[in-house]
C-alpha cells in the first residue's frame, strides 16, 4: 500500500492512524473519513464545474467563429471565477407571488442531483466513491430527484413561462428516460453488474461499444434529451417561452442551476465513457497508477462532454410534437428490439471467444441499423406521396 | 441507542409528519411534494436495511414516476388548486377511534408473531442479492408465473388508460 | 454492504448542504433593495393576465402514465439481466415474453392514437 498505487487508502489509513491515537473510536474515526472522502469528492466536482463555465464558452465561441473569453487571464481562464464573483453580488429577486420554500429549495436540489451522480463515479480502480451493487438504477434514481427539482422550481416560480418549460422539461425527461434505461440493461447484462466499476472492469477484453455502437448512440441522445440540452431544449426555448422554468432566477439561484446543467452534461459524458468506451482503461496505460486512470476516465467523460455540446450547438431545436414521436414510436421500439436481440445473443453465444462474440453482435447491430434505415426510409416515401396527393406539384 | 437506531427514528419521524402534512395542507401541489418527501424516509428505511435495490427502486418509480404522475394529475384536474373547504367533518372523533383500534390491533397483531423480535441473519457482502432476486423472478419453481402476471397487469393498466383517455378525446 | 448506504447517506446530507453554502454567502454581499415593481412576475414587461397556475393539456397527463408502465416494466427487467449469465436460454426468452407483452401495449396505445400530440 502505496501513495502511488493505491493513493485513497494510503490516505484513509495514515487518517485512521492519526484520529484513533488522537483518542477517537474507530467507528467515528471511519464516518469522519467517510465525510472527508466525501467532501473532497463534491468539492472537486464543484471546481470542475466551474472550469467547466470556461470550457463550455470557449467551445461555444469557436463553434459560433468566435474567440471566446480571452481577456481576463491566460487564455481567459479567470472568467468563470469573475462570473461567479458577479453571480454573488447580483441582488437576489423573488417574486411576491412565488411559493418561498419551494422556491428555493429547487435550485438546490437540481444542484444537488447532478451532485448524487458522483458518488458512484469510478474514477479509476481503486478512486470511486462507493462501489454500489445498484449503481445503474442509482443513476436513473438521481434523475428522478433532478426531475423534481425542475418542477418545482417552475411551479413555485408561480409564472405562466416557467410552468411551461417546466412542464415541456418534465415531458421531455420521462420520455427519454425510457430508451436510456432500456439501452442500461444493455451492459448491465453484459457485464452481469449493476455496479459500475464491475462494467468498466468486464470491458477489459472489448469496449461496450463494438458489441453495442446503437445502445450507445441511444444512450447519447437520451441522455442529451434528459439534460434538456438542444435538440431537445424546449424548456427553455426563448423566442417562445423566455428562459422556462428558471427564468423568475437570479443571481446565484440561477448560478446553482447553470453549474448543474453544465456539470451533468459532463457527467453524462462520463456516463458514456464508462458504460460503452471502457470507463478509466485505455489499452493498459490504467496499470501505470491510479491517477493516470483518472486522467484517462476525465479525458475520456471530456470528450463526451464535447460530443454532447457539439450537437447542442450544431442542431435546430426540435417541435414537441416531433419530440414526443421520436421517443415513443422511433427510439423506445429500438431500445426494447435491441435488448432483445443483445439478450438473446449474450446467451445463445457464450461459449465462444470474445472477438467472435463482438464480431457477431457488431454486425447484427449493423444489421439492425440498416433495417431501421430502410423502414424510416420506406416511411418518408409514404408520407411524401400522401402530401403530394394532397398538394400535387405545381399548385404550391 | 445505536446510530442507525436514531437514523430509524429521524427517518420514522420525516414519514410520519411528512404524512400528516399530506393531509392536512390546503395545496394540492404542496400536498404532492410532502408526499415525495414521506415516500423518501421509506426509500431510506430501505437503504438502513441494506436492501440497496429496493430504496433504489422506490425512489425510482414513487418519486420518478408515480408523484410526477401526481402533480401532473393536480394540475389537470382542478384551475383552483387550494382547498378552501372545511377539513373535518363533524365525525372525526369517531374516525379517530377507528384509527387508534386499527393501529392497536396491528400492533397486537405484530407483536404476537413469533419471529418479530428476532434479528436478520446478515447476508455476507459478496452475496449478489439483486442477482439472487433476478433467478428468483423468473425460475419456474419460484415466481415466474406472478414476474409474467406482473406484465399483464401493466398491460391492463396502460389499456385502462389509453381506453379512458381516448374516451375524453372524442368529446 | 452497511458502510455503502453510510457512504451514500452521508453524500446526500452533505450534497445537499453544499449548494446552500454560495447561496448565503451571497445573501451576505449582495444588496437588497426590493419594490413591488422589481417583484413582481416576469413576462416581458406585460402585466400578468389571470391566475399564473394555469390548467394544462391532458396530454401530458397520458404521456406520464404511459411512462409509468415503463418504467416500473424495466425496474421488473434489472433483476432478470444480472440472473441472465446463470440461467438457461428457455427461461431467458421468459423475460422476452415480459417485454413482447408490454410492447403490445405500446402498440395498441399508438393504434389508438395515444401517442400523439394533438
Amino acid at each position: 500500500m502505496n501513495l502511488w498505487n493505491d493513493p485513497i487508502n494510503f490516505i484513509a489509513g495514515w487518517l485512521r492512524a492519526l484520529l484513533t491515537g488522537w483518542g477517537l473510536s474507530l467507528d467515528l474515526a471511519k464516518i469522519f473519513i467517510m465525510l472527508v472522502g466525501v467532501g473532497v469528492l463534491i468539492v472537486g466536482s464543484l471546481v470542475l464545474a466551474i472550469f467547466l463555465v470556461w470550457v463550455e464558452r470557449k467551445v461555444v465561441a469557436r463553434f459560433q467563429d468566435r474567440v471566446g473569453p480571452n481577456r481576463i487571464g491566460p487564455y481567459g481562464l479567470i472568467q468563470p471565477f469573475a462570473d461567479i464573483i458577479k453571480l454573488i453580488i447580483k441582488e437576489d429577486i423573488t417574486p411576491t407571488t412565488a411559493d418561498k420554500v419551494i422556491y428555493n429549495l429547487a435550485p438546490v436540489l437540481a444542484l444537488a442531483s447532478v451532485l448524487f451522480l458522483w458518488a458512484v463515479l469510478p474514477l479509476a480502480s481503486n478512486i470511486y466513491g462507493v462501489d454500489l451493487n445498484v449503481a445503474a438504477l442509482y443513476l436513473v434514481a438521481a434523475g428522478a430527484l433532478g426531475t423534481l427539482a425542475i418542477i418545482m422550481g417552475g411551479w413555485a416560480s408561480n409564472n405562466k413561462y416557467a410552468l411551461l418549460g417546466a412542464f415541456r422539461m418534465v415531458a421531455t425527461m420521462i420520455s427519454y428516460e425510457i430508451p436510456m434505461v432500456v439501452v442500461l440493461l444493455i451492459p448491465t447484462l453484459l457485464a452481469g453488474t449493476m455496479s459500475f466499476r464491475g462494467i468498466v472492469e468486464s470491458q477489459a477484453g472489448a469496449w461496450y461499444v463494438l458489441m453495442a455502437p446503437l445502445a450507445m448512440l441511444i444512450f447519447l441522445i437520451s441522455a442529451v434529451a434528459e439534460l434538456g440540452r438542444a435538440p431537445f431544449d424546449l424548456n427553455e426555448a426563448e423566442s417562445e417561452i423566455i428562459a422556462g422554468f428558471h427564468i423568475e432566477y437570479t443571481g446565484m439561484k440561477f448560478g446553482l442551476f447553470y453549474a448543474g446543467e453544465l456539470l451533468h452534461a459532463f457527467t453524462f459524458g462520463g456516463f458514456v465513457a464508462l458504460l460503452f468506451f471502457g470507463g478509466y482503461q485505455f489499452f493498459g496505460l490504467e496499470k501505470l497508477g491510479p491517477l493516470v486512470a483518472v486522467t484517462i476516465f476525465l479525458a475520456k467523460a471530456m470528450f463526451g462532454y464535447w460530443v454532447i455540446m457539439w450537437i447542442k450547438y450544431t442542431m435546430p431545436r426540435i417541435r414537441i410534437d416531433h419530440l414526443l414521436a421520436f421517443n415513443w414510436k422511433f427510439l423506445t421500439p429500438l431500445a426494447l428490439i435491441l435488448l432483445v436481440v443483445t439478450a438473446l445473443l449474450h446467451k445463445l453465444l457464450a461459449g465462444l471467444p470474445l472477438w467472435g462474440i463482438t464480431l457477431i453482435m457488431f454486425l447484427t447491430n449493423v444489421l439492425i441499423a440498416w433495417v431501421t434505415v430502410e423502414i424510416l426510409r420506406a416511411y418518408g416515401r409514404k408520407q411524401r406521396q400522401a402530401e403530394e396527393v394532397l398538394a400535387p406539384a405545381g399548385q404550391h | 441507542m445505536t446510530a442507525s437506531q436514531i437514523v430509524f427514528l429521524l427517518s420514522a419521524a420525516l414519514i410520519i409528519g411528512s404524512a400528516l402534512m399530506v393531509v392536512t395542507t390546503r395545496k394540492l401541489v404542496h400536498a404532492a411534494l410532502w408526499l415525495v418527501a414521506a415516500l423518501f424516509g421509506v426509500a431510506i428505511l430501505y437503504g438502513l436495511l441494506e436492501a440497496g435495490f429496493l430504496a433504489v427502486v422506490q425512489v425510482v418509480v414513487y418519486i420518478g414516476a408515480i408523484a410526477i404522475l401526481f402533480i401532473f394529475a393536480v394540475m389537470l384536474t382542478r384551475k383552483e388548486m387550494r382547498d378552501t373547504g372545511p377539513q373535518t367533518r363533524r365525525s372525526w372523533p369517531l374516525a379517530a377511534l377507528l384509527g387508534l383500534l386499527v393501529l392497536a390491533g396491528l400492533v397486537f397483531l405484530v407483536l404476537d408473531m413469533p419471529d418479530v423480535a428476532r434479528t436478520a441473519v446478515e447476508i455476507p457482502a459478496e452475496v449478489d442479492t439483486v442477482g439472487a432476486l433476478g433467478q428468483a423472478l423468473v425460475s419456474p419453481e419460484a415466481y415466474a408465473l406472478p414476474f409474467e402476471v406482473a406484465s399483464v397487469l401493466l398491460l391492463a393498466a396502460l389499456i385502462g388508460a389509453v381506453y379512458i383517455a381516448s374516451g375524453q378525446k372524442k368529446e | 454492504m452497511e458502510s455503502d448506504w453510510l457512504y451514500i447517506g452521508l453524500f446526500l446530507v452533505v450534497g445537499l448542504i453544499i449548494p446552500i453554502v454560495p447561496l448565503i454567502l451571497s445573501r451576505l454581499v449582495a444588496p437588497h433593495k426590493p419594490n413591488p415593481i422589481k417583484q413582481s412576475t416576469y413576462e416581458c414587461g406585460l402585466e400578468t393576465v389571470g391566475e399564473s397556475w394555469v390548467q394544462f393539456k391532458a396530454q401530458y397527463y397520458i404521456f406520464a402514465l404511459v411512462f409509468l408502465v415503463f418504467d416500473v416494466e424495466t425496474v421488473f427487467l434489472f433483476p432478470w439481466a444480472l440472473a441472465l449469465g446463470q440461467l438457461p436460454l428457455f427461461v431467458v426468452l421468459e423475460g422476452v415474453l415480459f417485454i413482447g407483452i408490454l410492447v403490445a401495449g405500446l402498440v395498441y396505445a399508438w393504434r389508438k392514437g395515444m401517442l400523439e400530440w394533438a
